[in-house]
């Protein structure tokens, strides 16, 4: 059964379509970046002399410089942290087989469907109480809580998949529990951890509602929460608008280009196993 | 995993076996299973502290009165009656089931259509096409929102591709029109998750047996008989799971409708999320938001239940 011509071409036609409809879009916000400033400006048109000055403009504006240095300390903050409880947990849960593991992997799992909504109503004012609202120790921790779910089960998954035979032959060579996570697992698991790494970066730097909440200190938000007020007060100027949005875009567009076969393996597998 | 203890590795356990006694194994082995729980501790107590106390004290706040500054008091159910008798609240959850339409079935249909069209295709290339499909899921729903306000806009995109077919009666401002406002915000969703679904859908596809279609095709079945009989029953897991993301996504929407729409006009486009957020922050009603909280899970839970029997269903 080998496809023929005309139908390989209708495929990448269509594939190639949508393509277009998914990059379309950019393609307008990156034109109307380059635009002067306050011009007024079409969906898709080039812009009649192109300037740098709005993406210069909007990083003074909106304060990027705040904004950005407290998105890369929270995320930079919640992705080793989190890594670090996750695979200790999951290597407990799924090979040391601890009194009330299998309860505790479902109270894990419960997590995953739980809206950040239910949590941040009451968070907020239990940090308030620990004097956590307002600093990055309150996000950080509340993000690393957030996330811990898939987490826990994207590694629990992972060392359940390895081999038992590895497992026991460093048992019997004399290995203590540490050194089998640390000499036998550890090596063999950095695909895992590098896509669970990039997928923490990229919930830790897109994440919202919680910051909006937990930082009510303008100074402290990270970028996408300051880009959410910029757009309030600056709602006609498209140009400079544009240009706040590819600066809180790029980080995270690099950091996928990257590393996408851990992106999609990530969060298709992922998915898929549960 | 409950039997990995009992499991016997042959061979080399059996040394281990040989070596100490049944005593000794036993007591090693409640202690051993009680230091593994050191492991899960760290972890358990952030989880618990910063995740499920509090989801519980939200629980626990939608039985009371609070501004979140004086003393609270017991009332009961209250806070949900008034949700429930509520003109803005009401719609907020419905608009929630609307997005469903949007986030989750649409983008699945597309999705399965276009795996029917393109799989088992010559694969060359589709790394690339991935990489574009999947980058909705990437990036931060605020420039998301932002993007398409622009697109939406009088000038901007939708409205001059619009007009260049002809279309130019029909032109407005999308995400300022009572009517449309939520059609034109359900459709980024569609935009966002439809490239997820195919890429979920194209990989399970791509592990069906290709012996399956041959045998239909023996039978005389044609290309739609393939995809009802062969392709659509394999991706059931793939579609559950699908549905599953979009529809959480759907109803606990937030970022997006709070650069775009800000609920307008006239409360056309308000959802839980936007609301739980403004009677908490915005007018210090504690109670109400954590009872429109407790609601907009419950609504969650129980959609995820319904797609999951559905999906068992038709095994």
């Amino acid at each position: 059964m080998r496809p023929t011509a005309s139908a390989t071409a209708g495929r990448y036609l269509v594939m190639t379509l949508m393509a277009a409809a998914v990059l379309l879009p950019f393609v307008s916000i990156i034109l109307a970046a380059f635009q002067p400033s306050g011009a007024q400006v079409n969906g898709l048109s080039l812009p009649s002399s192109w300037t740098w000055s709005n993406f210069a403009d909007a990083w003074e504006a909106a304060h990027f410089n705040d904004l950005v240095s407290s998105s890369l300390i929270i995320a930079l903050c919640v992705v080793p942290l989190s890594i670090v409880l996750v695979t200790l947990a999951a290597y407990s849960l799924a090979t040391l087989n601890p009194l009330g593991g299998r309860l505790m992997s479902t109270g894990f799992v419960v997590g995953l469907t739980l809206p950040i909504e239910l949590v941040v109503v009451a968070l907020y004012y239990n940090l308030q109480d620990i004097g956590l609202t307002n600093s990055y120790a309150g996000v950080i921790l509340a993000e690393a809580a957030l996330f811990m779910p898939f987490g826990v089960y994207w590694m629990q998954n992972h060392f359940a998949s390895v081999p038992r035979e590895l497992i026991e032959a460093a048992r019997v060579d004399g290995a203590n529990d540490l050194v089998v996570l640390f000499r036998i697992l550890m090596p063999i698991s950095w695909p895992a951890v590098t896509t669970l790494a990039v997928l923490y970066f990229m919930w830790s730097w897109n994440q919202f509602l919680l910051v909006i909440i937990l930082m009510q200190d303008p100074s402290k938000r990270t970028a996408p929460a300051g880009l959410g007020f910029f757009v309030g007060q600056y709602s006609t100027n498209i140009p400079l608008l544009s240009a706040a949005s590819l600066i809180v875009i790029a980080p995270i567009v690099i950091v996928y280009l990257i590393f996408q076969r851990s992106f999609v393996s990530g969060l298709t597998e992922g998915a898929v196993k549960g | 995993m409950s039997d990995d203890v009992t499991r016997v590795v042959p061979g080399r356990a059996q040394v281990r076996l040989g070596t100490t006694t049944a005593a000794v194994r036993t007591r090693r082995r409640t202690r051993g299973r009680a230091t593994a729980l050191l492991y899960i501790l760290p972890a358990a107590a952030v989880y618990l502290g910063f995740a499920i106390w509090p989801a519980l004290n939200t629980a626990y706040l939608s039985f009371v009165e609070w501004d979140g500054i004086s003393p609270s008091t017991w009332v009961g159910l209250e806070n949900y009656r008034t949700i429930f008798t509520s003109p803005t609240l009401g719609p907020a959850l419905w608009h929630g089931l609307v997005l469903i339409i949007f986030f989750a079935i649409i983008p699945c249909a597309f999705g399965l259509f276009l795996t029917a069209l393109l799989q088992g295709g010559n694969r060359r290339g589709m790394t690339a096409f991935r990489v574009i499909y999947f980058l909705p899921q990437v990036l931060p729903l605020v420039a998301v929102g932002i993007t398409w306000r622009w697109l939406y806009s009088s000038d901007g995109l939708i409205n001059q591709g619009l007009d260049l077919v002809g279309l130019d009666g029909i032109t407005r401002a999308w995400l300022g029109d009572y009517d449309y406002a939520l059609i034109a915000l359900g459709l980024i969703g569609t935009w966002a998750m439809t490239g997820l679904c195919m890429v979920l859908f194209l990989a399970g596809a791509q592990k069906i047996d290709v012996s399956l279609y041959e045998a239909v095709a023996l039978d005389g079945g044609g290309s739609i008989r393939k995809f009802f009989t062969v392709t659509l029953p394999a991706l059931r897991g793939e579609i559950t799971i699908a549905s599953v993301i979009t529809t959480i996504a759907a109803l606990a929407s937030f970022d997006l409708v709070f650069v775009t729409t800000n609920g307008g006009p006239a409360n056309q486009t308000t959802v839980p999320g936007l609301l739980v957020y403004r009677l908490a922050f915005n007018e210090g009603n504690i109670g109400a938001a954590s009872a429109l909280a407790v609601l907009l899970t419950l609504m969650v839970l129980t959609v995820i239940t319904l797609i999951r029997l559905l999906a068992r269903e038709k095994a």
